[in-house]
């Protein structure tokens, strides 16, 4: 287990490193002069003179090989750079908001696994019955659902019209602030899950140790625990942990939404503002929590399928 | 349940899914002459805000624009979208799935290699960057689209040419002397076509998703274009004084991606009933 982890978290380096490659080209052959942004309002008429100055502080007088190479080895200590606009350390202002990412995030995952895949569950050993038929429709529904629009609807009903919750903002770091982006963030999450869960349980009650089970005459919770849901419960991980880095995508447009101080309405303010290594680091760091996330669901299959080794 | 029903359940997801669809289609073919009025022109700011009524029955925006107007030319920008770059996804995709499975070897590596790293970016995020790069714009969410989203479309055409590639027609084709390019566009690219229209039918209901996230963070089309997302994006802040506005761009985006979903799954019951159900 410990090789196994070690020799993914080995892996992660050539991923980060194409990544970075692909953002730093993409980024830095940008129209438009980084260091007159950096410097402040082109129309200014700044001093030509500072504008080398500016240059120079941030290398982009340096060719485009040389200042990868830099920012890559820079990277390696976890050095993200100087932020164009802030004049503060990259890594420094998005750890700030790593946190208030995170927590929407996992409060998102945890609505979602808890409804999706129960209702997906039950849907499938109900299968054809009302519940199943209900279910499916509202799970092809969430997935159809555009986020910010869903999240505009609850903010209505929720906020404006019944004063519930309020209606965006972080708050003190409160649950209350927490719960509409949450769900906003969880529902489609939650449809997808729930969907996944039931094709995979379908695919379980005809397989043949289930008939097994059956014949050998066991109590049906005992088959359904044991038997179903927790060879279901491999296909619905994998589902879970490539969806999780989708969700963490979607805290950019729910971030924006409801005003919550993250890294997602931290990169949107930075595009506009044309912040590049503050840009590059959510980027990654995004990225980052997406491969880590995936490799937790990895190590999770062994605990789950003694079958399955970790090579 | 008996496998008529089945069949019949099955078509229904695509019967209701090609009728929403065509009617998308259709409205963006013939906005001009259903929309009763200029979907940017027509400003009446003597009539901004109102709630839906019979001369506006979606209301107007805080311009005084009609909503149900610029509501159904807003079909034309999504469907644009969406098909624009779902159509150059699908030729990246299956040129570099065929040969990467075809060729094999370092080209093969190469390939997968790139795929893998595209499947690792978390989807709108890539494009979020790519719009930081190119700046706010339709076009520009047309681009960071466009080449972002193949990933699906290689790696099922590669596999399936894996499979494909050692079966008897292939051989007998190699037999009769067919070159390489041939046997790939006329026996391979057939064989495949079914996954690949399911995944490109549900890679549209993507790309109208994406680009509606992507105007609404104002990212894509810019005022005054029609765009749904566009439309919401200001809503936000009227949502207190004039919630319709908020509503019925947003009843749009679902009603179109639903129809596409739905007929995307209708089609992968219909052509490819042995791929993995879930995509995304």
């Amino acid at each position: 287990m410990l090789r196994f982890t070690l020799r993914r978290l080995l892996q992660f380096i050539p991923t980060i490193l194409a990544i970075s490659l692909i953002m730093f080209v993409l980024l830095n052959v940008l129209p438009g002069n980084a260091a007159l942004m950096a410097a402040g309002a082109q129309e200014r008429g700044l001093d030509p003179q500072f504008v080398e100055q500016m240059k120079k502080q941030w290398d982009l007088d340096k060719p485009l090989h040389v200042r990868y190479f830099n920012y890559v080895w820079n990277l390696a200590r976890g050095d993200l750079g100087l932020s164009f606009l802030r004049r503060e350390q990259v890594s420094g202002l998005i750890l700030a908001r790593l946190w208030p990412t995170l927590r929407l995030s996992l409060a998102a995952m945890l609505i979602a696994v808890g409804l999706g895949v129960p209702v997906g569950f039950l849907s499938a050993l109900r299968h054809g019955s009302w519940l199943d038929a209900c279910s499916m429709l509202g799970a092809v529904s969430g997935v159809s659902m555009p986020q910010f629009w869903l999240g505009l609807l609850l903010m209505f009903f929720l906020s404006v019209k019944v004063h519930l919750l309020p209606t965006s903002g972080y708050g003190e770091g409160g649950l209350l602030h927490l719960i509409l982006p949450a769900v906003t963030l969880g529902a489609g999450y939650m449809a997808l899950l729930a969907r996944t869960t039931r094709a995979a349980v379908l695919e379980i009650l005809n397989a043949d140790y289930v008939r097994t089970a059956q014949a050998k005459g066991l109590p049906e919770f005992i088959i359904r625990g044991k038997h179903i849901f927790r060879n279901a419960l491999i296909l619905v991980l994998t589902t879970v942990g490539l969806q999780f880095g989708s969700l963490i995508g979607q805290t950019v447009i729910v971030e924006k939404l409801f005003s919550w101080p993250g890294i997602g309405s931290l990169l949107v303010d930075t595009i506009f503002q044309r912040d590049i290594p503050v840009v590059q680091g959510c980027v990654l760091l995004i990225i980052v929590v997406f491969l880590v996330v995936n490799l937790a669901v990895d190590l999770l299959y062994a605990v789950i399928d003694p079958r399955i080794e970790l090579r | 349940m008996n496998p008529t029903l089945r069949i019949l359940r099955s078509r229904k997801n695509l019967v209701v899914g090609g009728i929403i669809s065509l009617v998308i289609v259709l409205m963006a073919i013939f906005a001009p002459w259903l929309a009763p009025y200029h979907p940017i022109d027509h400003a009446d700011l003597l009539h901004s805000e109102e709630a839906p009524n019979r001369d506006y029955l979606f209301g107007t925006d805080n311009q005084g624009r009609d909503i149900l107007s610029r509501v159904i030319y807003g079909t034309r920008i999504s469907l644009s979208i969406g098909l624009g770059t779902q159509l150059l996804n699908s030729i990246i995709g299956v040129l570099l799935g065929l040969t990467a499975g075809f060729f094999g070897r370092w080209w093969d590596d190469v390939v997968m290699g790139l795929t893998n790293v595209m499947l690792s970016i978390p989807g709108l995020v890539f494009a979020v960057a790519i719009m930081a790069v190119l700046g706010p714009g339709l076009f520009n969410v047309f681009l960071a689209l466009g080449f972002t989203n193949w990933s699906y479309s290689c790696r099922v055409t590669r596999s399936q040419v894996l499979t494909t590639r050692s079966l008897d027609y292939v051989t007998a084709a190699q037999a009769l002397g067919d070159g390489r390019a041939r046997i790939m566009l006329t026996q391979i690219l057939p064989n495949i076509a079914g996954p690949i229209l399911v995944i490109a039918t549900l890679g549209v209901a993507y790309a109208i998703l994406t680009e509606a996230s992507l105007s609404f963070l104002g990212l894509g089309a810019q005022p005054p274009t029609p765009s749904w997302g566009g439309m919401l994006s200001t809503a936000r802040e009227q949502l207190f004084t004039a919630p319709w506005i908020s509503i019925f761009p947003g009843v749009a985006i679902f009603v179109t991606v639903l129809g596409l979903n739905l007929l995307g799954d209708g089609l992968r019951d219909v052509l490819d009933p042995h791929t993995i159900r879930q995509r995304r």
